[in-house]
């Protein structure tokens, strides 16, 4: 028997249009290339990252989500000048536990919204780092600070967006 | 098996997925130059992306260009201004800096020292960066077709902004100086010692391979050294901002970058460096120190009775004979007035065929330009008349006291015509820089008649011809 917080019942999968499915993770890699540069505060963010996110938990399906995780990350590796996969492979995992999550709890309250970004931006960067550090061998530090703060960020950030995002869903 | 694969089948999935991204990944870290493999998911997320970003950056550049040209333009009359008074300063700044530049070019030739010169650039625009901390690099609206090839320097006016990492059709990738995998030759300005600048994780750079017992300090100049191969040397890379024991026997040096790393919108591709050896007729033709300084003040007026020098008479300096009405300074708008010094402290290097009345008009139409100008027949006492200005422009102290022992003591002069047009007063005239009486190099010369045959005949017994005083314009070795 599963166990779960969420009743099978209650669990709604929901699915999006194919130009939406599309374009907004490629709005969010655009955004997220573009804005640091006028304000360089946004670098904080991870806006693929909350995509990501928000698109496997709203799908509730594993495969799908580590495969939107993974398109994604790949392509924000192809806008870095580093090896392609660092970021495919992270966004994977993401993908993969937010989906997987997604199925076992309700995340459509803001507060869930909130400890599940922080909670995989956290993820997220540490295997950003491992693979970065073991794999390519980067000179990256671990700043827990900063990884503290950007995941506090970018948790705050999700609520709101995912509430506009919200509004691309359709029932499944 | 195939029942164990199909009740695991997302784990499966997943195993899969993450096997073959890190095998991917290995495959590139294997490789050490950047492979084709790769370049075409590179292309498509960039060909995907730029378009946006390059119409967004124009979007952007219309709106401010039409804010800053419409509704913002409180406060430019006082930026005018500000800004002329910067080029007074630093045209006179020129001067001095000509003269080191011709004795060092006199020095390298001496040498057979060959140097790289910025032949040709590109200007562009920054139109998106890599969106992660972790890859700082940006991307240019030039690629390809605008003959942009890897491995070219970035700079803006500030310095050095980093190197073309890769090129596609129409844009660039261009990796900052400040990622980690970054590297520029560095050479400190004043103790001419050489080191490495890197990038950090957090975006900060480190001038690394610098030994602990050299002696930096915090607000050293760092300029490139051009060992890199990429940068051609003398660009300003930034200033020394902290310095700590490091680790080992190296010191721990943070550099503040010259440019504005993080609010890029236009940068320089440099496309094209030369390396050749300064020639001797580079510094024979530049123009001399007297020449720049005369090129930005009132002409002479006509008739005057003083033998021809073809340099003008500077501020607040009237020659013999000229019309009360013509002594007029555009600036201050008052009578200028004879100063015996000017004819007393002229040197014979720098007296020359009358000073052309183009460049002349050229220049003083936006400061004094009411003058009349020159005719060829104009008497000039030369480049010292003309010192009060440089002066009070950045000369050094030393080279002003060199010059006063040559020159006689300079009466006070009535009017006010010098302070309007360069804040000086003729009173100071002795305080004349070197360079302005030994004659510049270095800057390019638009004026090649003011060496006329009157300049090589200077009037045998006035004073303007001190026995002692170098020649100006004796060509060096």
């Amino acid at each position: 028997m599963n166990v779960s917080y969420t009743s099978r019942e209650q669990i709604e999968v929901h699915r999006f249009s194919l130009p939406a499915a599309i374009l907004i993770p490629l709005l969010a890699l655009f955004l997220q290339a573009f804005l640091p540069l006028r304000l360089h505060f946004f670098e904080i963010f991870d806006l693929p990252l909350l995509v990501t996110i928000f698109l496997s938990v709203s799908r509730r399906n594993p495969v799908t989500g580590l495969l939107t995780g993974s398109i994604i990350g790949l392509l924000q590796d192809s806008l870095t000048h580093q090896p392609i996969g660092i970021y495919g492979i992270a966004k994977t995992v993401v993908g993969y536990g937010a989906s997987s999550l997604g199925v076992k709890l309700d995340v459509e309250n803001s507060g869930s919204r909130f400890l599940l970004v922080y909670g995989f931006y956290i993820v997220h960067q540490i295997i950003y780092l491992v693979v970065a550090r073991g794999m390519v061998g980067q000179d990256l530090a671990w700043r827990w600070g900063h990884m503290a703060f950007a995941g506090f960020a970018n948790a705050v950030l999700a609520v709101p967006l995912f509430l506009i995002l919200d509004r691309f869903k359709q029932r499944g | 098996m195939e029942n164990l694969l199909t009740r695991h089948r997302n784990v499966t999935i997943l195993v899969a997925v993450l096997f073959a991204e890190v095998v991917g990944l290995a495959v590139q870290v294997k490789r050490t130059a950047d492979t084709d493999s790769t370049r075409l998911i590179r292309v498509w997320t960039v060909s995907a992306v730029t378009p946006f970003e390059k119409a967004f950056a124009a979007a952007q550049g219309s709106l401010s260009g039409a804010w800053h040209n419409y509704f913002d333009l409180r406060g430019v009359r006082a930026q005018n201004q500000k800004l002329q008074d910067e080029i007074e300063q630093l045209r006179l700044q020129q001067v001095r800096l000509a003269e080191d530049a011709g004795q060092a070019r006199r020095l390298q030739r001496l040498l057979g020292f060959k140097e790289q010169f910025i032949a040709r650039t590109l200007p562009a625009q920054v139109i998106g960066s890599s969106g992660s901390d972790m890859s700082r690099v940006v991307y240019i609206d030039k690629g390809e077709g605008d003959g942009v090839m890897q491995d070219m320097a970035v700079i803006t006016a500030d310095g050095v902004v980093g190197k073309i990492l890769r090129v596609f059709a129409a844009t660039s990738q261009v990796l900052l100086i400040n990622d980690p995998s970054s590297g520029v030759g560095a050479l400190l300005e004043k103790s001419r010692l050489q080191g490495v600048i890197k990038g950090t994780a957090n975006g900060e750079l480190v001038l690394e391979k610098m030994m602990s017992d050299e002696r930096v300090e915090p607000g050293d100049q760092l300029q490139t050294s051009g060992g890199d191969q990429i940068f051609p040397k003398g660009l300003p890379i930034g200033t020394v901002k902290s310095v700590s024991p490091g680790r080992d026997v190296f010191l721990k040096i943070t550099v503040k970058p010259a440019a504005q790393l993080n609010q890029l919108e236009e940068v320089l591709v440099i496309t094209q460096v030369v390396e050749r050896q300064p020639t001797a007729k580079e510094a024979q033709t530049s123009m001399r120190a007297a020449d720049i300084l005369a090129a930005r003040l009132p002409s002479v007026p006509e008739n005057t009775g003083i033998p021809a020098t073809g340099v003008p008479l500077p501020v607040g300096v009237k020659p013999p004979g000229a019309k009360p009405a013509e002594a007029k300074s555009a600036a201050g708008g008052k009578a200028i007035t004879k100063s015996p010094a000017h004819e007393t402290i002229g040197l014979p290097g720098i007296t020359s065929a009358p000073k052309p009345q183009k460049a002349a008009e050229t220049h003083l139409a936006g400061e004094a330009g009411k003058l009349p100008a020159a005719k060829p027949n104009t008497a000039a006492t030369g480049a010292p008349g003309v010192l009060p200005a440089a002066g009070a422009g950045g000369a050094s102290p030393g080279s002003a006291t060199r010059v006063t022992k040559k020159s006689r003591p300079a009466k006070p002069v009535a009017g006010s015509a010098a302070q309007g047009n360069a804040g000086t007063t003729t009173q100071k005239q002795p305080e004349m820089p070197q360079p302005a009486v030994t004659g510049g190099a270095g800057v390019p010369a638009p004026a090649p008649k003011a060496a006329g045959p009157e300049q090589k005949k200077a009037p045998a017994g006035t004073d303007q011809n001190p026995p002692n005083t170098p020649q100006a314009e004796a060509p060096q070795p």
